[in-house]
């Protein structure tokens, strides 16, 4: 019921969802990722088969008419509270315990606490965000509760609504959730590794500011922005903005929203030579996909490591229909006709 | 204030006038570069690419030889279907052209079967040809070398006369004069034979490259196709094996004691064997490499550094105190080599299917085979046969100055090469009938107030362009050579209004981020103000500089676009630059500091 990163695969992902299984591939593939594992869907099944016996859950969903949103919210709020409110079986609360000490030793330091749905992820299916994360979980009890929270965040109104318009069969849908080690970060953000503008491959986007990553990916700031080529390293565009907030831990748990500097409001949150790492690190694991990815990432405060916190296939780009630039030509020396002969110009 | 938004247009030809008091100097100019009413109806630009400074009477023949080779390259020779020659225009010395576009669709698609015959046998055969050229080259260096110094015996060598020779030594000096001009002329037809394909083979690459990656830098594209070892680089690699052979024998110590290029190889001889050999190296180096001029080639002033060993000396205390650190100064080539292929196979990897693959290879070997002569030729061109157009025509200076037609040698370049001839000629008569030549009451006057004209020529400015912008530029001489685009002429035209007074935007040329002390050089005489540390600015940079880019912080040009020739060699040093900014040396003052970003393109005004 419980497997680690190392140990996962993108094949994996029936059983350890999407992010899970994308977290599974970066480690194998040498790319350094938070240490952690996931509690696979076999625990949901476990935990829901419990939950049905008292009651059915799925065959309610199934029935909901996905169009009457008032019907939706108060089946999902009905779902969600039961599912946080019931007991985990015994044998699952010490499996996830035993990982959790494995994980963090003597220590009690913070855990995300991630959903994985099985849906999740796919490159055909942009379902990023629907479920839910929560970062800076600080105990065995917070996190078996925050487990239950993400299974519950699978029957959310927008999971709900989503999976009935897509047509998912509720039978099929199972949710993993990943547990793993917080990263203090300093500086955190996404990665494109292709243009988000023009669809280039040969440069990438970076985004980031000071502190966790979810200021930036719930773009509550506007990030410092580079272009780098992916090849050269060249930086051809570099705007650093005016930072006002930074996400930071809270020490009950959970994160807050606090003022930066004024010192380092408008100073640059990535070196350059950061940035080049961030640069063929992105380069490493699109290689390993063999595709373009959008990534997020953050540099832990103390270390200064690079971290990888997802990966996944980048989807706007991709799924257009690309006309090629040129073909070969019969003779090479037709192509200088695009040049002298008043062609394409 | 109310008043409407100027239209954005550059002033027309006939508002330009010629600088008062300065008439006869323009005058003096052929009827067929001065600017008629018609032109009013063209667009037109600066060409200070070439010509930076006022062009004086003579050395005029550089562009009327060049357009005469380009044009008839272009218009005849290989038939560019969409263009035909540039025309040029002198006012206030200074040199507008403008390209002469095809249109008519019938008359591209006649021209095109031309060019198909024409230029696609040059593509197919171009290592034969190119290597053909070369031995062309060489014999026309040759014959100018051996062409004999200007001199009127008093009388006829006897031998001459025993040998029935026939032709007397005032008649040699026609001969030499107009063999020394049509050599000239023959020249920039070899430059231009290759030149326009090879760029158009290039730019066909570097099309395909921003259409694949939209947002690949210009300097990328050139890092892919441009050559490691391409002659350009010879000269100061020479001075580079020179340094290290003062260090290996021993001799280095005469090179930091500011001793002038003629001293310093007095003290050489007189150093037993070390400094011997060392001036032995020297003489390795000189020829043919020190046949490089300190700019262009395209004024007589230009020098070589053969001529003047002062510049290529300048560098070679730096030089040496870099091999004593342990500096080997050799240019990585194997390395350099092999980055190239790497940064070809990677972009080649991201292209999306085996199509496109199959089409980047035509294109970047097609682009590969012809760079070779984009960037061999200058050597042999503008800077060896150059200098010896030059020198020749200043050992007629001297000869005219020896007969009292100009107080010095250098004056003879303040006539237009048919004034030249009529001199000639003058003395050739006088010689032969035993009266005093006539040159001598007309020259010197003249020569004067031609001084003058180009001394008040060169403190107006002069506008970077005139007439009506073209809504396309479409002449691939013109978007390559000068690096012009209708985008480029708007950032022109748009001096302040919209954008950040303090900011001047160029080709982003080798990347990096510098602040300093800028220096305006608005010559090649000037460049000895250069400080270390100080960032160039001037009209154009010329890789022939290359020994100051080991001083200089960072590199500002006014033209040039990023396969300049100037871009290649700070990328070659590492050197931020930015090039083609239009206006550079007028908005930036001398002294002040700037911040230069060579991988944006941008100079900011500190």
């Amino acid at each position: 019921m419980i497997g680690w990163f190392a140990e996962l695969g993108l094949a994996d992902r029936p059983q350890v969802g999407g992010k899970g299984g994308s977290l599974g591939e970066l480690a194998r593939a040498g790319i350094a990722v938070p240490p952690g594992f996931v509690v696979k869907t076999a625990a949901f099944e476990r935990f829901l088969a419990a939950t049905e016996a008292e009651a059915p859950l799925r065959a309610l969903v199934a029935a909901v008419d996905s169009e009457d949103l008032a019907a939706v919210t108060t089946l999902s709020r009905q779902l969600r509270a039961r599912l946080e409110a019931a007991p985990l079986p015994e044998d699952l609360a010490e499996a996830i315990g035993r990982a959790y000490g494995t994980l963090n030793g003597t220590r009690q330091a913070a855990v995300a606490v991630r959903s994985s749905a099985t849906t999740e992820d796919a490159a055909d299916a942009s379902f990023a965000g629907l479920q839910d994360t929560y970062l800076w979980v600080q105990s065995l009890a917070q996190t078996l509760d925050k487990v239950r929270s993400c299974w519950g965040s699978l029957y959310s109104v927008e999971s709900i609504t989503y999976r009935r318009r897509h047509g998912f069969a509720e039978r099929d849908v199972a949710m993993a959730v990943v547990v793993q080690t917080m990263v203090d970060a300093r500086t955190a953000g996404v990665m494109f590794t292709r243009s988000p503008l023009t669809g280039d491959r040969s440069v990438m986007a970076i985004e980031g500011s000071w502190g966790l990553g979810s200021a930036v990916v719930g773009g509550e700031v506007t990030p410092d922005r580079w272009v780098i080529g992916k090849i050269t390293g060249e930086i051809s565009v570099r705007e650093i903005s005016d930072k006002q907030i930074l996400h930071v831990p809270r020490s009950e748990g959970g994160i807050e929203s606090i003022a930066v500097g004024e010192a380092e409001r408008r100073l640059a949150c990535m070196s350059d030579a950061e940035l080049d790492a961030l640069r063929l690190i992105g380069r490493k694991v699109e290689r390993h996909y063999g595709r373009p990815q959008d990534i997020e990432w953050a540099v832990e405060r103390h270390s200064g490591a690079i971290l990888l916190l997802q990966s996944r296939p980048e989807t706007v780009w991709s799924s257009r229909e690309a006309t090629p630039v040129d073909r070969p030509a019969a003779d090479p020396s037709l192509h200088v006709l695009k040049i002298f002969g008043g062609q394409n110009r | 204030m109310d008043m409407p938004a100027k239209a954005k247009q550059f002033p027309l030809p006939s508002s330009l006038k010629v600088v008062p008091g300065t008439e006869a100097a323009q005058a003096a100019y052929p009827y067929y570069t001065q600017f008629e009413p018609g032109d009013d109806e063209r667009f037109w630009f600066y060409n200070s690419m070439h010509f930076p400074e006022p062009m004086s009477a003579f050395d005029m023949v550089t562009a009327e030889a060049a357009y005469c080779a380009l044009g008839s390259a272009n218009t005849r020779v290989h038939c560019l279907p969409t263009t035909l020659g540039i025309d040029h225009r002198i006012i206030n010395g200074r040199v507008y052209i403008g390209g002469n576009a095809v249109t008519e669709p019938a008359e591209i698609a006649r021209r095109l079967g031309e060019f198909k015959q024409r230029a696609f046998y040059y593509y197919a055969n171009w290592e034969r040809l190119y290597e053909q050229w070369r031995v062309k080259m060489m014999a026309l260096i040759n014959a100018a070398q051996a062409l004999p110094k200007p001199h009127l015996p008093e009388f006829e060598p006897l031998a001459n006369v025993h040998a029935g020779l026939g032709v007397a030594a005032n008649h040699t000096l026609l001969d030499t004069y107009q063999k020394t001009l049509e050599g000239y002329f023959r020249m920039w037809h070899h430059h231009f034979e290759f030149l326009l394909l090879g760029y158009g083979a290039y730019l066909t690459f570097f099309d395909f490259c921003k259409k694949a990656f939209p947002e690949i830098t210009d300097q990328t594209i050139a890092r892919m196709v441009a050559g490691i070892e391409a002659e350009i680089f010879r000269p100061d690699d020479e001075l580079r094996r020179l340094a290290r052979c003062a260090v290996e024998l021993g001799v280095d110590a005469h090179f930091g004691q500011q001793l002038s290029a003629t001293e310093l190889m007095d003290t050489l001889r007189t150093d037993g064997e070390a400094g011997r050999a060392w001036l032995a190296e020297l003489e390795v180096s000189r020829h043919p490499w020190f046949n490089i001029n300190v700019g262009d080639g395209f004024y007589h002033y230009h020098r070589a550094w053969n001529d003047d060993l002062s510049m290529p000396f300048a560098s070679l205390p730096d030089y040496i105190t870099r091999v004593k650190d342990g500096e080997s100064l050799k240019r990585p080539v194997e390395k350099l080599l092999e980055e190239r292929k790497q940064l070809i196979e990677d972009y080649r990897e991201l292209l999306a299917t085996e199509e496109e693959r199959a089409a980047y290879d035509q294109m970047i070997t097609l682009a590969h085979r012809v760079f070779p002569y984009v960037e061999g030729h200058k050597f042999y061109c503008e800077h060896w046969y150059t200098n010896l157009f030059f020198n020749k025509i200043r050992e007629f200076g001297a000869l005219l100055a020896e007969h009292k037609f100009f107080a010095s040698a250098e004056d003879v370049f303040q006539l237009t090469h048919y004034e030249l001839k009529s001199a000639i000629i003058d003395l050739m008569t006088a010689w032969s009938n035993g009266s005093p030549p006539r040159g001598p009451a007309r020259w010197p006057q003249i020569v004067a107030e031609r001084r003058a004209a180009i001394a008040e020529w060169a403190k107006h400015e002069t506008p970077p362009a005139l007439g009506v912008v073209p809504d396309v530029i479409d002449d691939p001489a013109i978007v390559m050579l000068w690096g012009i685009t209708r985008e480029s002429l708007d950032a022109w035209l748009d001096t302040g209004e919209d954008s950040d007074p303090n900011e001047l935007k160029g080709f982003a040329a080798c990347r990096g981020v510098v602040e300093g002390p800028a220096r305006i050089v608005k010559s090649v005489d000037e460049i000895s103000r250069l400080q270390k540390g100080d960032i160039l600015v001037c009209q154009v940079t010329n890789p022939t500089w290359a020994p100051i880019f080991g001083k200089i912080a960072a590199a500002v040009s006014d033209i040039g676009g990023s396969m300049s020739h100037a871009a290649i060699v700070a990328r070659e040093y590492g050197l931020p630059a930015v090039v083609g900014t239009g206006n550079g040396t007028s908005r930036i003052k001398d002294g002040q500091r700037i911040r230069v970003d060579g991988g944006r393109g941008i100079v900011t005004l500190l």
